[in-house]
């Protein structure tokens, strides 16, 4: 006997599903440009196949990332995952055993135990194949189930799992995840009841088939429970492709794509609704989003991902981002969040014309030197930046011109975070012209925000771009600066968009010890906070900035430093608004403590901070 | 290079006579719907003072605002596609207006209110 009517639900649920995972990945890549479809076949031939198929082993089954950020949270994903897929290939090798090697309906591996009564393997016995299949199948569903338990703990103490506020999710997603729940409970109970009868099954039902034997009429029980178990199967496998766990067959093919070298392109395209629904919703960016202070919980990146994947997007919510980057660091997926949050902006922000015609009427001043300096808009608002860099090119000696002497031109990185990526092409491509104009070999900028612009979209051949706080570190490395020690205490606060955007985390502390004693902050390096100054930040009014600007200062302030000291003017701009301690960039700090030679001392030590941290 | 005269934005006043039955004032009401800040603008200037796009063309955030209040919303599509967004103006507003998301609404309420557009794309 290999069929019975009960199979049905699974089997039409894992037909459906089939069928409408063919037809969302051929539409996927009916969507993709030419060059990316190009990609992706040769990557299918290529050693980056190795790489996804261990990024998947440790991402989407082993979940590293998830362990990392908190044990028992990767341990409950690491048993659904790598455990349901170990009940399947070991379902199968099992099922081969008793069909004489050759390949069975995918059902029979399913509900072995319903077909098979395996008799001849006695109680706990392992050292024989069968037996030892028996074993493992049930090791595996007891760890599937430890899992289980663990999820339904989450429900009530997700702190435990290092979440504080946990996604709120839709009804839909509620129904799936209550059949994918009760699956395995429902294969415990039919086993264990088909056991209690058989007397066939291994430690876990074996001994629950017992018990149950004693209390209940098992031969009423256990076929209906191969319905039921059935039946959750098939519920589970209908909702899927429409609930949040079209992840499970999602994140594996972007994983893929990634490693083919594949960027999101155009939004909306393929890569960005694959990026969509590889969203699982767990929950951990909502967290790490400083959002959360300024009352935007709804702007968090897994409410915004599930309102694009409903295709109910909405401009207040696409705007309120501050493109820090903290949800992107987080996600266990690696979801590109804020590429999605500027495709959607560019989608809102179509009517949104620029006409900067007006800068080819300026005359182009051609100073050849060897270094370029560009403040930048917020190094124009800071003065005291740009005084301090041209005093620290002075006394280094630098061959320099100071291009944007007489004004900048935005670099574009504003305007790109708005979504408004054809007027920033032309930004870029007027400041491109002014800075090769130049024929300097690098290229110092005072503000993170043109960096990061500088480093991605411009082409300047030859040209190297430095953030003034690596510049400077390469300047006092190569005894150009000699700097003094004083005996203050600091901080340093990581600009979003030169850490986490840029990666650049060493440079500016190196200088900072040479000149005062650092103090470790709570949140810093990666996981630093953003000012609330953001440019990113496209609707949020000025109240909500300040809250989430003090909030960062608490934290920035808990050793009492004397000195907050930072490498963007915008940062420092911000922060000096809040008043609670003396702010100053990592130029001026350096300007103020250069000494010439061992016994000249060229300006006095940073004044005494006026006022604490509060 | 020449240096250029700072213009502080107060230097719009022309002599002539505005009539308001004959403006659109439907854009202002739309805009500060948008971005209730506009509300807060007392004109100071210092927007345009500090504006990385006024230090190369005669743009003014002040004057566009007026322009919007008064109704005179003729032009005013060209006027505001020179801006940069790169936020200065923002920073340095004593009456904490978001003064890019008024920009951008108000180059949105323009183009979704049918306002007769220029050919931007060829600069004329």
């Amino acid at each position: 006997m290999t069929f019975d009517l009960f199979v049905l639900p699974f089997f039409f649920g894992l037909l459906f599903l089939i069928g409408v995972l063919v037809v969302k990945y051929s539409r996927w890549i009916a969507m993709m440009d030419a060059s990316d479809r190009v990609k992706a076949g040769m990557a299918l031939f290529s050693f980056s196949l190795l790489k996804t198929i261990k990024e998947i082993f440790m991402e989407s089954l082993l979940h590293r990332r998830m362990f990392r950020r908190n044990p028992l949270l990767g341990f409950m994903h690491m048993s659904f995952a790598l455990g349901w897929l170990l009940l399947i290939v070991m379902g199968n090798v099992e099922s081969r055993i008793y069909s004489g090697g050759h390949i069975n309906p995918p059902y029979y591996p399913i509900f072995l135990k319903f077909f098979i009564h395996d008799k001849r393997v006695l109680p706990f016995e392992i050292f024989t194949l069968p037996g030892f299949f028996r074993f493992i199948m049930d090791l595996i569903l007891l760890f599937v189930l430890s899992g289980l338990v663990l999820a339904l703990i989450k429900r009530t103490r997700s702190k435990w799992f290092g979440l504080k506020r946990t996604t709120k999710h839709h009804s839909f997603d509620k129904w799936a995840i209550t059949s994918l729940w009760l699956i395995f409970p429902m294969r415990l109970l039919a086993e264990s009841f088909t056991a209690g009868i058989y007397k066939g099954g291994g430690f876990l039902t074996n001994t629950l088939g017992s018990i149950f034997d004693a209390v209940l009429p098992l031969e009423y029980l256990a076929y209906p429970a191969w319905w039921a178990y059935s039946f959750m199967l098939g519920i589970f496998f209908v909702t899927l492709p429409w609930s949040r766990f079209m992840h499970i067959p999602t994140e594996v093919i972007l994983i893929f794509l990634r490693n083919a070298g594949i960027e999101q392109g155009k939004y909306p395209g393929s890569f960005s609704e694959i990026e969509i629904r590889s969203c699982p919703r767990c929950g951990v960016c909502i967290d790490v989003c400083q959002m959360n202070q300024a009352g935007n919980t709804g702007s968090t990146a897994v409410y915004f991902i599930r309102s694009l994947r409903d295709q109910q997007t909405d401009v207040q919510l696409n705007s309120n981002c501050m493109m820090c980057g903290r949800c992107l660091e987080a996600c266990p997926v690696g979801i590109d969040t804020l590429g999605l949050r500027v495709g959607a902006r560019s989608v809102d922000n179509k009517g949104i014309a620029s006409d900067y015609s007006y800068l080819l009427k300026q005359p182009v001043i051609e100073k050849k030197a060897e270094v370029v300096y560009f403040a930048g808009c917020m190094g124009h608002l800071t003065p005291g930046v740009k005084r301090a860099m041209l005093q620290i090119f002075e006394k280094a000696g630098i061959d320099y011109t100071f291009l944007d002497e007489d004004g900048s031109i935005c670099c574009g990185r504003p305007l790109k975070l708005a979504g408004l990526q054809d007027a920033a092409s032309k930004l870029v491509a007027e400041n491109t012209t002014k800075l090769l104009k130049t024929g300097a070999k690098i290229l110092v900028t005072s503000c993170p925000i043109c960096y990061k612009v500088f480093n991605n979209d411009y082409q300047l051949d030859g040209l190297q771009v430095m953030h003034h706080s690596v510049y400077i570190d390469m300047l006092v490395r190569e005894g150009k600066l000699l700097l003094k020690p004083t005996a203050l205490t600091a901080v340093y606060h990581d600009p979003c968009e030169l850490g986490r955007g840029s990666g650049i985390y060493e440079q500016p502390r190196n200088v900072l010890k040479q000149i005062a004693e650092v103090a470790e902050v709570t949140e810093e390096r990666v996981n630093s906070l953003c000012c609330g100054g953001s440019i990113g930040e496209l609707a949020m009014n000025a109240t909500q900035r300040n809250v989430i600007r003090d909030g960062t200062l608490n934290i920035l302030c808990e050793s009492q430093p004397d000195i907050l000291v930072t490498a963007c003017p915008l940062c420092k701009k911000t922060f000096d608004a809040g008043n609670s301690v003396v702010v100053k960039d990592i130029a001026e700090i350096v300007a103020e403590n250069i000494i010439l030679n061992k016994h000249q001392i060229i300006t006095p030590a940073v004044n005494e901070p006026e006022t604490c941290c509060v | 290079m020449e240096k250029k005269a700072k213009n502080f934005g107060y230097s719009i006043a022309r002599d002539r006579q505005i009539d308001f039955d004959a403006n659109n004032h439907d854009i202002c009401k739309i805009v500060a719907k948008a971005e209730p800040t506009l509300n807060l603008c007392i004109s100071c200037g210092s927007c345009a003072a500090t504006c990385t796009a006024g230090q190369f063309t005669d743009f003014s955030l002040r004057q566009i605002i007026l322009l919007l209040r008064r109704g005179e919303t003729k032009d005013l599509d060209k006027e505001v596609s020179k801006c940069m967004l790169c936020g200065k103006c923002q920073l340095v507003c004593p009456r904490n207006v978001s003064t890019r998301n008024l920009v951008m609404q108000i180059s949105k309420a323009l183009y979704e209110n049918r306002m007769p557009r220029l050919n931007l794309e060829n600069g004329k």
